[in-house]
């Protein structure tokens, strides 16, 4: 048993060097928590917030940054019924083709179509951008270790520089990028958009609101996900203390007899 | 467990012995839902565009086959004749009976989806040159099924009309399909 | 050994022409096993189960999954959004990795701890190895698949390694990848070999599994079985006990899947592969952490390769590096002592992996693969010599069978004598 129980202490030692790692993998800047409403292990999104995250990135992040792995299908999980879908994926002019003469054309956007590329490719994404590559918003917040925080911190983080800093042309100063110089300029200003519902347009409302969003487009299977874990690991632990029972009863004649 | 002979005792063992085995196939049971369930359609496919097509082009005794769902769809634009002869011909002696009225939104226009109903061969008829049957709508070559102009199974193995897509004319001459 | 007799007709008569259900009677039902296995002996069976699991979520994931440069992130995107159940099933089989490791890990040390690997369970041993082995260049071609920055660049770094070899490294790194670069021919390999590759893994394990049945299983005491009185049938005493120790690992197995999907992971594979930027901070998975910081412990580059493989290596020799006669740790005291050693310098090995190879960690990396290396190659032959194991009980049943019971054996042996 005393095997048993060192092991056990290797095992929590272990887990706790290896959150440590996942720490120091990332930056030393540390983001403020936000208390996300999804973060905790029966989270779920705010849907208000994420439709208001929605119409953020539509009117603000959509110009630069494409999120190609989403369709506007995908948007009924945030609460649109179907005639609301259509008419939002209407909004978008979508490229197809080749029609029968062999050209590609525009025309609206249906809710099958994925999110609608502010730039045809990569490259004229890049050209567009002056050598800086705006990423593909689908996974962002998976993609970047405390995602949530750190996007809600870096759109809140622009700041006067310090004196002592020259920011180069076409750069920005922010306090919680890494090397503090990021490509893209403040896109977040008091009343920059107005929001359909009325709520006050924020700087730091609209910042939660699109990391919301953002957060239910990398991982839009979190709210399934919850609730079959929690009726997977009550039935496993009924499964664990029966089949425990169980072993003990069959092996108490071998038990017994020592 | 001192007296493990009393049939009492042993009711009790068997009831946690047997639900613990229970648990355990119903636990196995459902992971195996999964992975069945994954080779169904997924959402992408399930969400998979309509099919708008404009037959302003289709001129009389003409057919086009478009894609959808990726299966080829008959459009024909039918003569008098053919939707006469299609109207005409009385439901008895019809494996299965439907009347052109039924199978049709616009009678020019027959709309079927081009899958014999017997083994999923697609059926002959839609360039003027093909073999069109003995009842001059479509043959299949695979197992020789025969259709009539209304898509109805007439001759052959096959067991249903051809099918009828979902579809809804959006003017005079533009439908979706789907 | 006199053939069962099966009450279904239908059961004997296909068992007198092909004896399949003799063969399952003989060896998982009433199979003697020592009656005194502890709760670590459950680790084989879980890591046969986490075979199973990582077979068969593999394969549906494969219908669904395309090896293709310009689709292969996509697909498996697509797997997590629209496939039915597709992101369970991905992050089963994502995590399964994790634990299927996990549980061998641990399946290796439990051996290492109480001797499993001695005479007569030489090949047994060796066989083991071998599963780790393939199992590691199983999961490092699967981590590639889903060709993301992480995969990517550790395909390049990992296939790198073996340009160390003198003359013709080159050349075998440009035939692993099939042209000049990590590039769709080396996807499209690594998937055909990801896919078949656990299915030789069956196969040693099936030779495992023989070679195990041979002598039957080790024991905690270490001593070999007497007789009877020192085994009960495999069935049903261990199939419950499996059946027990399954269900606390699915639910721990479950709690990732379902909770912290991605913490064994890395964000940066969520990023489209990018052969023209390298990420930061590029970190192998977890359970190569220790591999990892070996390697880059040695300042040069053929060393570091060599050495690396060389701590995989000595496993297979230490059948005989270690040739004291008693096999479990409960009777050498030393031996225990430095098996707790060994087990502190891997984790320190995979931590150190982890950190950049810079300053202090550079220092304390080399030293920790040296421990390493001392361990196999100089205490464990020196130890016989030096070290007074404790008295042996005379079988298993003579003891007390409890948890706790080392105390007692001892006792028990000294009013013996």
């Amino acid at each position: 048993m005393r095997f048993s129980k060192l092991v056990l202490y290797f095992l929590i030692l272990f887990n706790f060097s290896l959150s440590k790692l996942a720490l120091s993998a990332g930056k030393a800047i540390e983001y403020p928590d936000k208390n996300w409403s999804f973060s905790s292990i029966f989270g779920t999104f705010d849907k208000a917030s994420a439709q208001r995250g929605f119409q953020v990135y539509k009117e603000v992040c959509a110009g630069c940054h494409g999120m190609r792995l989403i369709s506007y299908r995908n948007l009924a999980a945030l609460g649109y019924n179907q005639d609301e879908l259509k008419a939002i994926a209407s909004q978008f002019e979508i490229t197809d083709g080749p029609n029968d003469d062999g050209e590609f054309f525009t025309r609206p956007g249906r809710p099958s179509d994925k999110f609608a590329s502010p730039y045809p490719n990569k490259k004229a994404a890049i050209a567009a951008n002056g050598g800086a590559y705006p990423p593909d918003l689908s996974l962002i917040i998976k993609a970047r270790s405390n995602g949530a925080n750190y996007l809600h911190a870096l759109l809140s983080g622009y700041v006067e520089p310090p004196k002592d800093m020259k920011v180069p042309e076409g750069m920005y100063y922010n306090k919680f990028y890494s090397g503090n110089l990021i490509a893209m300029p403040q896109p977040l200003y008091e009343d920059g958009i107005e929001y359909l519902d009325g709520t006050k347009a924020s700087p730091d409302q609209m910042a939660i609101d699109v990391t919301t969003f953002l957060a239910w487009a990398s991982e839009p299977e979190l709210e399934e996900r919850k609730k079959l874990g929690v009726t997977v690991i009550l039935f496993l632990i009924v499964f664990s203390i029966l089949s425990y029972f169980t072993m003990r009863q069959i092996w108490a004649p071998i038990k017994n007899k020592n | 467990m001192t007296n493990k002979n009393t049939p009492d005792d042993k009711n009790k063992r068997d009831f946690l012995q047997v639900s613990t085995y229970a648990l355990g196939a119903v636990g196995a049971a459902s992971f195996v839902w999964p992975l069945i369930n994954q080779m169904n359609p997924a959402a992408d496919t399930l969400a998979l565009a309509s099919t708008e097509v404009d037959l302003e082009q289709l001129e009389e005794g003409q057919a086009i086959t478009v894609t959808w769902r990726g299966k080829p769809v008959f459009i024909r634009h039918r003569t008098k004749e053919e939707i006469a002869s299609a109207k005409d011909q009385l439901l008895d002696g019809l494996r299965d009976p439907q009347t052109d009225e039924e199978r049709v939104q616009n009678e020019k226009y027959i709309v079927l989806v081009g899958v014999c109903t017997h083994l999923g061969c697609v059926p002959l008829g839609q360039k003027s040159g093909d073999v069109k049957g003995e009842y001059g709508g479509w043959f299949c070559p695979c197992h020789g099924s025969h259709y009539d102009h209304s898509g109805r199974i007439r001759k052959g193995p096959a067991p249903t009309n051809l099918e009828i897509p979902q579809y809804s004319f959006l003017s005079d001459t533009l439908i979706k399909i789907g | 050994m006199s053939k069962p007799k099966f009450k279904n007709p239908v059961v004997n008569w296909i068992d007198y022409r092909l004896p399949i259900f003799t063969f399952m009677n003989h060896e998982l039902n009433e199979y003697p096993t020592p009656k005194n296995l502890n709760y670590f002996w459950n680790f084989g069976s879980l890591a046969g189960i986490t075979l199973v699991i990582m077979i068969v979520t593999g394969i549906v994931l494969s219908m669904n999954y395309t090896a293709h440069i310009d689709y292969a992130f996509d697909s498996v995107e697509r797997i997590m959004r629209d496939v039915n159940h597709g992101w369970l099933l991905r992050y089963i089989h994502m995590n399964g990795a994790s634990f299927f490791f996990i549980v061998v890990y641990i399946h290796i040390f439990r051996g290492l701890y109480y001797g499993s690997y001695k005479a007569p369970r030489e090949i047994l041993w060796i066989l083991g190895v071998l599963i780790l082995l393939l199992m590691m260049a199983t999961a490092f071609m699967g981590y590639v698949l889903p060709w993301g920055q992480m995969s990517f660049w550790g395909a390049t770094v990992i296939t790198n390694l073996f340009s160390a070899i003198p003359l013709v490294g080159e050349s075998i790194v440009t035939w692993l990848w099939g042209g000049f670069s990590v590039d769709n021919p080396t996807l499209n390999r690594f998937f055909s070999l990801h896919f078949v590759l656990p299915f030789v893994i069956v196969g040693v394990v099936i030779l495992h599994l023989v070679a195990l049945h041979r002598f039957g299983s080790n024991n905690p005491i270490g001593i070999d079985v007497k007789g009877k009185q020192d085994t009960i049938p495999f069935h049903p005493y261990y199939t419950i006990k499996d059946l027990f120790g399954l269900s606390v690992f699915a639910t721990i197995f479950a709690a990732a899947v379902f909770f912290f999907p991605n913490f064994m992971g890395h964000p940066d594979n969520y990023i489209p592969a990018n052969p023209m930027v390298t990420p930061a901070h590029i970190v192998p998975e977890w359970y190569f952490l220790p591999f990892y910081a070996i390697l880059r412990a040695i300042p040069d580059k053929l060393g570091g390769v060599l050495f690396m493989f060389g701590a995989i290596m000595v496993l297979f020799v230490l059948p005989w590096l270690d040739r004291s006669s008693v096999r479990s740790s409960q009777f050498r005291p030393l031996y225990k002592l430095f098996f707790w050693f060994l087990v502190i310098d891997c984790i320190a090995l995979g931590y150190l992996g982890a950190m950049p190879a810079e300053g202090i960690y550079v220092v304390l990396s080399r030293l920790a693969t040296a421990y390493y290396f001392f361990h196999f190659l100089i205490i464990l032959p020196l130890l016989p010599k030096i070290e007074s194991t404790r008295p042996l009980p005379v079988s298993i049943s003579t003891p007390i069978i409890t948890a706790s019971s080392n105390a007692s054996t001892v006792m028990a042996m000294r009013e013996k004598k």
